[in-house]
Formats: C-alpha cells, sequence, structure tokens
C-alpha cells in the first residue's frame, strides 16, 4: 500500500458504540433509546493487487507443484512447509488470478458444475429434474473459488450453521454455507496450517475424505458437496503437522530462503519495486501471468486424453516400492502429477522423466518417518531416484 | 526544512528518534517496531513522541497481553444483538486499528496463538473474520509497536518479531531532542512515494544482512523499505548511503546473529565517514564475485552507528549462539490452562460451566417468532432455559517430559547420546499426543538448557547435533535448574515428567566449588526441595556398576529408580511412558 491511504484523513467515528456493522457488512447504527437500528450500504473494500505469480523469483518447486494442481485437482493439493519470508502465502495468493474460469449454475449456493446431476447439491439435482432431459440450466462463468481459511475461524463458519440473521429477523430456519461450501470446486488456503485447531483439522479430514459436508446442528440437517483442493503453508519451527492431515496433500514442497546473494537481491528488488507501485508492477507481469494461465487450459484440455508409457508406469512403481510408502496413494499422486507435468509441457504421452522431476514432491511426505529425521526426506527421495533411474 | 547536517551523521544518530520518525513516515514498510525498554517516562515519551508525529487522528490501539481472541477479531457482539433483537457484529480491535498503530503491550508474554493471528493479519493487511456466524473481510493495515520489557532470553514470539521492521533498545539509545519536526515528517510521507532506491543501495543493504547471519529476506525487505523512509526524511528523493547505513543500524545490525568479518579490526578506527549527499561515490560495485565475505563496509558503518553500550549486548548475546528469536515460543502455551473448547452442549450453565452466548441464541432464534407472538412484543430476544448451551472443553493435561542429562566425564558422550536417542523417540511420540521434550544437560560448573520445551523437530535436531561432554558434576545445580524449568512447565498447565540420566556421583557443590562430600550433601539437599513440587520423576542410574549414591539420590526425590548401565533408548522411552499420567484428554463440562 501507498503511504497515501495512511496520510488520508480520517473522520473519527461520530459515536464508536453506535456503529455496528451487520452481518452482510452493512454500516448499522443502533439507536437504543428508539429501538431503531439504521442500515447504510458498507463502502466497497479496498481491492488489494496480489503480487504477480510468474513475477517469484526461484522456488521453481513450489510453483510448479502449484501449477500441476491447478491443471489436475485429483493430485489432491499441495503443503508448503519451510522457513519464514519465502513468500509461501504470497504465492498461494497469486494463484488465484492464474486459474481459467470455471461454468457454474446459475443461483446455486454451491457453484455446482452443469451437466453432472449426480454429483450436484439438492438445489441443482431438484433443478436438472425439473428440466428433465430437455435442457440444461442456466449457467454462467464463474472465477475458480480461493477460499482462505483464517486462523481463528469458528467451527461454525468452516462447515456451516443456521443463519442467525434471518432466524432472528425473520423467524426463518435457513443454513448458512460456511466455508467448504464456498471452496467447493475450487481451492482451500490454510496459511499456518500446522496451527489449526484439532477440532477443525478433523472436520476438514472427514470432509476432504468424502467429498460431502454433513451439517447436523441446531436442528438442520444439511448436505452439500465439498471438494476442495486443500493447500497449505506453514513454518516447521511453529509446530508438526498430523499425519493423517500430512497425508491428505497431494504434493508437498520444502522451500528455503535462496542464499545467493545474487538471488536474494533479485526478490528484494522485485518486492521494492511492487511495494512501490503495485498496479505498474502487476501491469508490467500481466502478460507472463495470462501465458501461463493459458498454458493451464491448454493441459486440462489435453489431459484426458494422454497416454502413460509403459517405462513411466515402471519407473512410478519401483520408486515406490524403493522408498516403502504406504499403500498406492502415493504411486497414483505420482502418475497424476506426471501426467499434468507432461501435459503442462505440451507433450502427448508421460515420460520416465516426468516421473522424476515429480518424484520428490509427491514422495517426500510418504515416507515412512523416523523422527529428527524429516530435513533429510528430500535427500532420501533423491537417492531413490538415483538407484531406479540409474544415473 | 532540512534537519540540522550533524544530525544525518550515521555515527552519531538518534536511533530513538530515527526509528519513531521512521514509524510516522512509513509506517506499512517498516512493518512496525520492536520496542525494547522497560515502562517508564522514557517508553512514554517516545509513544507520545510517535503519536504526535503520526497522522493527525489515526488509531492508536492497545492490545493489552491477554486479550480474548474474539477480541482481537471480532464477532457477534452480544450486548448490542441482545439488545436490538438483530444480530449485530462487533469490530475486533486489529480491523480498528487500520490505518494506525497497534500498540502491543507485553509482547514478550504474548501467546504464541494470539501471535500468530496478528501476524496473519498484518501479512495481509486484511482481517478475514468467520466466526460466529460473521462473514467479514476488513481492512487491516497497521503498523506494530511491539512493546518488550523481558530481561535475558525473553522475547516476543518469532512469527511476530519476523514482521517488526525497526528494533530499538530505549535503554541504549540515546533518546534526546526529537531530530524532525512534524512538518518535516509530514512532507516526508507526501515525498515517500517518490523516493526511488537505486541497485546498488539493494545488493548493498542484502550483503550487509547476509554479512549479519540473517537467513530470512523480511529484513533486507525492510531495510530498504526503512531507507526509503529515511530519503524521505532528509528531503532526498534517491536513497544515499547514509540512508542505507542507518536503515542497517535500525533493522539489521540488531538481529545479527553473526559478525562481518572484518569488525575484529576496525572497532578501534573511527568509522568511516558518510560520503556527501550530493555526490554519490563510484566506487563499490554491485556485488564482489569473488566469493569473498559479502561486502561488508555497510555493515560495518551500520555497526559504527549503534551506541557502544548496545554493541556490548548484542556481541555478547550473538557470541553464546543463543538466538533471540529461537525463544521460547513453544513452552508458552498458556491456552492450556483455560482448555480449548470443543463444541457445545444442551445444559444448565449454572452447575460453573461457561454458557456458550452464541450457540445459545442460535438455539432460541428458530423460535423467536412463536415466542414473541406468545409473551414478548419489543424486539428483544426471548431465550428459554431448554436454549441453554454450555461449553464442552477439554482439559489439557499434557505433559513435558524434561530430561536432565549427566554430560560430565569420560562416559558423557555415550549417554548423551543415549539421551539423544530418547529424546528422539519421545518426540516421536509427541507426534501423535501432542506432548513436549525439553533436555538440560549438566557438566563442569552449570546446568544448561540445551532444548527448551518443543515439539518442533526441526528445532529439537538443531539443538541437539553438536553437544559437548567432559567436566565436573555439578548435581546440586542441575537439579535446582530442573525444578525450576519444572515450575516453569507447571505454570504453564502442563505436566512435567523428570527423567535424570546420571550416575549420581555429585563433585561440584552449589557454589559451583569442587569437593565430593559437600557436593554428594547438596545434591541430597536439592533432591529433597525437588521432591515437594511432588512430581513424576525418574532417575536412571548410567554408571556402570549401578551404586548406592544413585538410590539414596532417588529416594530423596522420590524418583523412581532404574539401574541401567547402557540405557537404551528404547527402555528409557518404555520407562517414561509408563510413568506418564495417562488420562490426557479428559472432557469436563
Amino acid at each position: 500500500m501507498s503511504a497515501e491511504a495512511y496520510g488520508a484523513q480520517r473522520p473519527l467515528p461520530e459515536r464508536e458504540e453506535n456503529l455496528r456493522e451487520t452481518l452482510g457488512g452493512h454500516m448499522q447504527t443502533v439507536d437504543r433509546a428508539n429501538r431503531t437500528v439504521r442500515v447504510t450500504p458498507a463502502p466497497a473494500p479496498r481491492q488489494r493487487v496480489p503480487f504477480p505469480f510468474s513475477a517469484i523469483v526461484a522456488q521453481e518447486e513450489m510453483k510448479n507443484a502449484l501449477i500441476l494442481s491447478a491443471i489436475d485437482a485429483t493430485i489432491g493439493g499441495v503443503l508448503i512447509f519451510g522457513d519464514r519470508g519465502t513468500g509461501k502465502s504470497t504465492a498461494i495468493r497469486a494463484l488465484a488470478a492464474l486459474l481459467p474460469r470455471m461454468r457454474a449454475i446459475v443461483g446455486c449456493p454451491y457453484g455446482c458444475e452443469p451437466g453432472r446431476p449426480a454429483a450436484s447439491c439438492e438445489h441443482c439435482q431438484r433443478l436438472s429434474l425439473e428440466k428433465g432431459r430437455r435442457g440444461q440450466a442456466e449457467s454462467h462463468l464463474v472465477a475458480v473459488p480461493v477460499v482462505d481459511l483464517p486462523l481463528g475461524a469458528t467451527e461454525d463458519r468452516v462447515v456451516g450453521a443456521l443463519d442467525l440473521e434471518r432466524a432472528l429477523a425473520r423467524g426463518e430456519k435457513a443454513f448458512q454455507p460456511g466455508l467448504l461450501a464456498k471452496a467447493h470446486r475450487g481451492f482451500l488456503y490454510i496459511d499456518e496450517v500446522n496451527l489449526l485447531e484439532d477440532h477443525l483439522v478433523d472436520v476438514l479430514l472427514d470432509v476432504a475424505a468424502s467429498g460431502e459436508n454433513v451439517v447436523e446442528r441446531e436442528g438442520l440437517s444439511i448436505r452439500h458437496p465439498a471438494r476442495f483442493v486443500l493447500v497449505g503453508s506453514g513454518n516447521p519451527e511453529e509446530g508438526e503437522l498430523r499425519p493423517q492431515l500430512l497425508d491428505r496433500f497431494g504434493l508437498s514442497v520444502d522451500v528455503e530462503t535462496p542464499t545467493d546473494l545474487e538471488t536474494r537481491i533479485e526478490v528484494v528488488r522485485r518486492r521494492d519495486a511492487f511495494d512501490r507501485d503495485p498496479e505498474a508492477f502487476a501491469d508490467a507481469w500481466r502478460g507472463r501471468d495470462a501465458g501461463i494461465r493459458r498454458r493451464i487450459s491448454a493441459a486440462r484440455k489435453r489431459i484426458g486424453s494422454m497416454t502413460t508409457s509403459e517405462a513411466a508406469l515402471r519407473r512410478a512403481t519401483e520408486l515406490c516400492i524403493a522408498l516403502g510408502t504406504d499403500g498406492l496413494r502415493g504411486e497414483l499422486t505420482l502418475i497424476r502429477a506426471a501426467r499434468a507435468l507432461a501435459a503442462y509441457q505440451g507433450e502427448d504421452t508421460v515420460e520416465e522423466e516426468h516421473v522424476r522431476v515429480v518424484a520428490p514432491m509427491a514422495l517426500r511426505h510418504r515416507l515412512r518417518r523416523s523422527p529428527l529425521d524429516d530435513s533429510r526426506a528430500t535427500a532420501r527421495v533423491e537417492r531413490a531416484i538415483g538407484e531406479v533411474f540409474g544415473s | 526544512m532540512n534537519p540540522d547536517p550533524a544530525r544525518s551523521d550515521p555515527a552519531g544518530a538518534d536511533l530513538a528518534g530515527l526509528a519513531l520518525a521512521v514509524l510516522a513516515v512509513a509506517p506499512e514498510a517498516a512493518g512496525g517496531i520492536w520496542l525494547r525498554a522497560q515502562a517508564g517516562p522514557d517508553r512514554d515519551r517516545w509513544l507520545a513522541a510517535l503519536r504526535s508525529h503520526a497522522v493527525p487522528g489515526v488509531p492508536f490501539r492497545r492490545m493489552p497481553a491477554g486479550i480474548a481472541e474474539s477480541r482481537l477479531i471480532g464477532g457477534l457482539d452480544l450486548a448490542a444483538t441482545l439488545a436490538s433483537g438483530l444480530p449485530v457484529t462487533e469490530r475486533g480491535l486489529l480491523a480498528e486499528a487500520d490505518g494506525g498503530y497497534l500498540v502491543i503491550s507485553m509482547a514478550e508474554r504474548l501467546d504464541p496463538w494470539l501471535a500468530s493471528l496478528v501476524a496473519a493479519t498484518a501479512e495481509t493487511g486484511e482481517l478475514h473474520v468467520e466466526r460466529d456466524g460473521v462473514t467479514q473481510t476488513l481492512p487491516a493495515h497497521f503498523a506494530m509497536v511491539a512493546l518488550d520489557e523481558g530481561i535475558d532470553d525473553e522475547a516476543p514470539p518469532a512469527i511476530l518479531t519476523e514482521r517488526l521492521g525497526l528494533v530499538l533498545d530505549l535503554a541504549h539509545a540515546r533518546f534526546g531532542d526529537l531530530p524532525f519536526s512534524f512538518e518535516t515528517v509530514a512532507s516526508a510521507r507526501a515525498r515517500l512515494p517518490l523516493v526511488a532506491t537505486s541497485a546498488r543501495i539493494i545488493g548493498e543493504l542484502c550483503a550487509a544482512a547476509a554479512g549479519f547471519g540473517l537467513a530470512s529476506l523480511r529484513p533486507s525487505l525492510q531495510a530498504v523499505g526503512v531507507a526509503r523512509a529515511l530519503a524521505a526524511l532528509h528531503g532526498r528523493l534517491d536513497v544515499a548511503d547514509e540512508d542505507a547505513i542507518l536503515a542497517a543500524a535500525l533493522v539489521l545490525a540488531p538481529r545479527a546473529v553473526q559478525w562481518p568479518s572484518r569488525q575484529e579490526q576496525q572497532e578501534e578506527a573511527p568509522p568511516p565517514p558518510p560520503p556527501d549527499a550530493e555526490t554519490p561515490p563510484p566506487e563499490q560495485p554491485p556485488q564482489d564475485q569473488s566469493g569473498d565475505p559479502p561486502d561488508d563496509v555497510m555493515s560495518q558503518s551500520a555497526l559504527a552507528a549503534l551506541p557502544a553500550g548496545l554493541l556490548a549486548d548484542l556481541k555478547a548475546r550473538a557470541a553464546s549462539g543463543r538466538q533471540r528469536s529461537a525463544g521460547k515460543a513453544g513452552a508458552r502455551e498458556k491456552n492450556a490452562r483455560r482448555g480449548r473448547a470443543v463444541g457445545v452442549k444442551p445444559g444448565d450453565p449454572r452447575t460453573g460451566a461457561r454458557l456458550g452466548l452464541i450457540d445459545t441464541l442460535r438455539a432460541a432464534a428458530p423460535w423467536q417468532k412463536l415466542r414473541r407472538g406468545a409473551s414478548f412484543g419489543d424486539g428483544t430476544i426471548a431465550v428459554r432455559r431448554e436454549d441453554f448451551r454450555i461449553v464442552r472443553r477439554r482439559a489439557r493435561r499434557r505433559t513435558t517430559t524434561l530430561f536432565i542429562v549427566d554430560a560430565s566425564g569420560s562416559s558423557a558422550l555415550q549417554r548423551l547420546g543415549e539421551a539423544k536417542g530418547a529424546v528422539q523417540l519421545l518426540l516421536a511420540e509427541c507426534y501423535v499426543r501432542r506432548d513436549e521434550v525439553a533436555l538440560i544437560t549438566f557438566r563442569g560448573r552449570v546446568a544448561e538448557m540445551v532444548l527448551p520445551p518443543t515439539r518442533a523437530l526441526a528445532r529439537a535436531a538443531r539443538a541437539l547435533a553438536g553437544l559437548a561432554g567432559g567436566g565436573g558434576t555439578p548435581l546440586a545445580t542441575a537439579i535446582d535448574t530442573a525444578r525450576q524449568v519444572a515450575e516453569g512447565i507447571m505454570r504453564s498447565g502442563r505436566t512435567p515428567v523428570l527423567v535424570f540420566m546420571t550416575d549420581a556421583r555429585a563433585n561440584i557443590g552449589r557454589d559451583g566449588q569442587p569437593g565430593r562430600e559437600r557436593a554428594m550433601a547438596d545434591a541430597r539437599q536439592a533432591a529433597r526441595e525437588l521432591a515437594a513440587l511432588c512430581q513424576t520423576t525418574i532417575l536412571i542410574d548410567t554408571a556402570n556398576k549401578p551404586g548406592e549414591a544413585a538410590a539414596v539420590l532417588a529416594d530423596a526425590m522420590e524418583a523412581r529408580y532404574l539401574p541401567l548401565p547402557y540405557a537404551a533408548p528404547e527402555l528409557v522411552v518404555h520407562a517414561v511412558s509408563q510413568e506418564r499420567p495417562a488420562p490426557r484428554a479428559a472432557h469436563r463440562a
């Protein structure tokens, strides 16, 4: 932000205790003597320009992981762990600008996809029954939701709860969808994911596994689809992540502060330029961001018709065996990530090389862990890659 | 108006005055200030001066250390909701501070959880509220003033200090007349967006940060922002060398974890005179490619700008290898005392349970129309007995396992290895249990907290690497230290489990003097004092031939005695697990 926002004189609130905001963000003045409430529309919030994705210096693996999960949601999200001040949350917030818009049914509170009644909410299923076979429900293009799960969020807002405003004002029993509903078909971002409270982690694990949010509280009985890509970031010094949650992330990336002075200078230089004039800086990088967006779109179209070479499959299996990863999840993620990478590079076939590139991020958090050996997980994957690929 | 030229001489700079001017000019770029000062007239004067130099009318919100999470973020305003019969939200303190300053009292005591909330908001400049049915995104641009009254190792949580660009120790700073008038600050604010930073200056600040051993990139960024503010204050449109030097003194040097290489020789020499602002020197290539340690002219000059007392203080701290920011963030889990709410259930609040007000409201809400018709007609909310919801809490009975390991004498290395192994295995358990582990070693004359209570593997790994052994056995001192640490753990609402690994052959007394008899007596005395704490204690006798000495000591401290001459880590962990208080997550209403 520029200094100008600070320089602007703002009038002091006339009577602070009387100025409140309603749930919708409207300013509301409560006059206690006359028992009246005056509501005025809220001022539009200032839009902050996000730091452009393409302007992020180095951190290639982190950027790749985010792009891959944007191409194929079934990869299952990204966990970014690392030092403070490495641009973890910058990269994730910048991702939103890279996502091609998606088609959603008009009026659906969950943004359901048209043409897939089986995966839709009750509202859209009813709609498709009414319309019958004759026509599709009306749909429009919307931005893919990237929903922030802020620290300190309460459970009722995460899963959804009784709409208090409508209940109190009109005596209606209505469901106020939570963040999980908002994130449907999009991304749910948790910064400082290792600080998330346990009972919220439980909810997340449950919903992420089933793709459906079931709310049974306050006399409500609601279920709605909630399929989202989980993106988390955190600093290992603040504490570890529960293994069950760790397992939910398809890819994991360790970021470190660049030690090379040139790179560090470049980071500071770009950030300084951005801080001085965010709009101009974003303008300068808009073309490159658009390029990545086009490639993501193209990769999504291509991914359905990709073939996977026998050798790539074999290497993936060998790697998982060599590392002793539990279950098939690692293998599946590995292949999916390799396929997304191949699609992003414009290839038609997934080759060994693709598997090799994505192996560290797909597998490093799936190793059977020995405590304190954490930092060496990457090295173990590298070693296994060396053995399997015979380099 | 330009200030007196003498004041722009970095060597004699008034850092306290400069810091507040920078914070008044560029609050966002600086992020905030880590102000180490005891409460007193100096600090009050500094805060008052900041206020008088800031944009008139901007909010100054004080955040007490014990602030409730709901007040910090906001949510449903119950009083107003009940009065009006409509849900009314309350603005959180973080949103109230928008455009101004958030003054954090006793930041060194700040709960790490609250610190994370503040840091996350400061990071984005927006407060995301998702609480009590309220969804809001409110602007929350503020600069933080973290008041740190800590002594010794106490420090605010690292997640917070990382975002505080300026660091100032008022005890060491010369805080005289203010170097800039209100008018100068105001015009600097207007000039700031026009101030340019050359690539050379950015490069040198980055190099200086590297010279001070700062891994994170944030200080470099903050230093660039502060340098621009300083240039604006001096009426310049380009950042000059002295601005960068002062920025390094205000931002980088106080965080130093190492000292730039050429420091020692240059210490006696007077600092290089700052080049004239009008003629920027053409020397200094932006970056030396030779692989030398990063160019340190700037860091040298920055050091020269620091008051002598502060410099000595910083060096002592860096020399002790203790990084202040590593702190004890993990140890101070004050939340534990109150237990975290895990949900609500219907019930009677008069039994002493806390009323879940919002959930009670929710329960009452659907019936309002009906009930209003019956008896209430005035817009108040009709809450009946069956609506009451009480908060269910999870009592945290988490343990902190404290190892006190004898690192003296010849077998120290092996014992240390065993202790390390046991700590590692226990940490693996903590994964699931979310318990903590700490490690104290003793040798020579001292007992040292090697690993403060933590469940962070990364930190533990770093602390455990490179522990040294050898020297005398100051057993009494070790027991005393253990008792103090255990008391601290109890204060933070956790249950300590103490595991001593020693052969109990003390030969250094409480006063640090050698002498076996005296030392043994002291140790027994200390053991009895420890026993008074009534904590679970295990003494593992690591002597090659387990003997009476250790058994007697175990008896004195009412500890379980385990002769394990070759204490395999698995055995130690097994023993500890058995002693651990079992019910960990008891629910109470």
